[in-house]
């Protein structure tokens, strides 16, 4: 089932690596973000890399996190941010 | 597991950001690629699938379209489109073809 996120929503990254084709960058994972808005839902990827068709399809959420949460020896301002694309089933609330 | 082309966060040299010409041959490899899109053969999230199994140390020597290459072949092959038999045998004519200078 598809799980509703919504803006403003707390959310951490799947700390997971299997194998295959992943949209979801390593550094990444294990991370926490904030769901800056839902872009919809799209075949799977890591399905359509099997050849196959992707669906059911998934939920795709723009999420923010803070630069400084991502990297440990971050010099630049606390308020620096990146948003990044990130599937529905690699996201759990917070 | 952490694939070759995800290298977000690592030590990197410069990026080249110079524009490159195509040559010919990358020219074929796209079309050829974009063919065997139409046909049904393959889809983008598969060749990506393709590319970051070449594993790191061919991931990090071919160049750009060479890794299409790899992969394309490694697919054609999985689906039973080509053999590894009839590429060697080909790459072999071509080689003859261009004399010894190619091989």
């Amino acid at each position: 089932m598809a799980k509703e996120f919504a803006a403003g929503d707390r959310v951490r990254v799947r700390e997971d690596f299997p194998p295959g084709h992943i949209r979801t960058p390593v550094y990444v994972r294990g991370k926490a973000g904030v769901v800056t808005r839902a872009l919809g839902a799209f075949p799977n990827p890591e399905v359509l890399a099997l050849g196959r068709d992707g669906l059911p399809k998934k939920a795709l959420y723009e999420v923010r996190f803070r630069q400084k949460d991502l990297w440990p020896d971050y010099a630049g301002p606390a308020s620096d941010t990146l948003d990044i694309d990130i599937y529905e089933h690699w996201l759990a609330k917070i | 597991m952490r694939g070759p082309h995800d290298v977000g966060g690592l030590a990197a040299g410069p990026v080249d950001t110079e524009p490159h010409a195509m040559t010919f041959w990358e020219k074929q490899i796209d079309a050829l690629n974009v063919l065997l899109a139409q046909k049904g053969f393959r889809k983008t999230d598969e060749n990506r699938r393709y590319i970051e199994m070449l594993g790191d140390d061919a991931y990090n020597t071919l160049s750009y379209y060479e890794r299409w290459t790899a992969a394309l072949a490694r697919q054609l092959i999985d689906k039973g489109v080509v053999t590894q038999d009839e590429i060697d045998a080909r790459v072999a004519e071509i080689r003859n073809r261009l004399g010894a200078d190619a091989a």
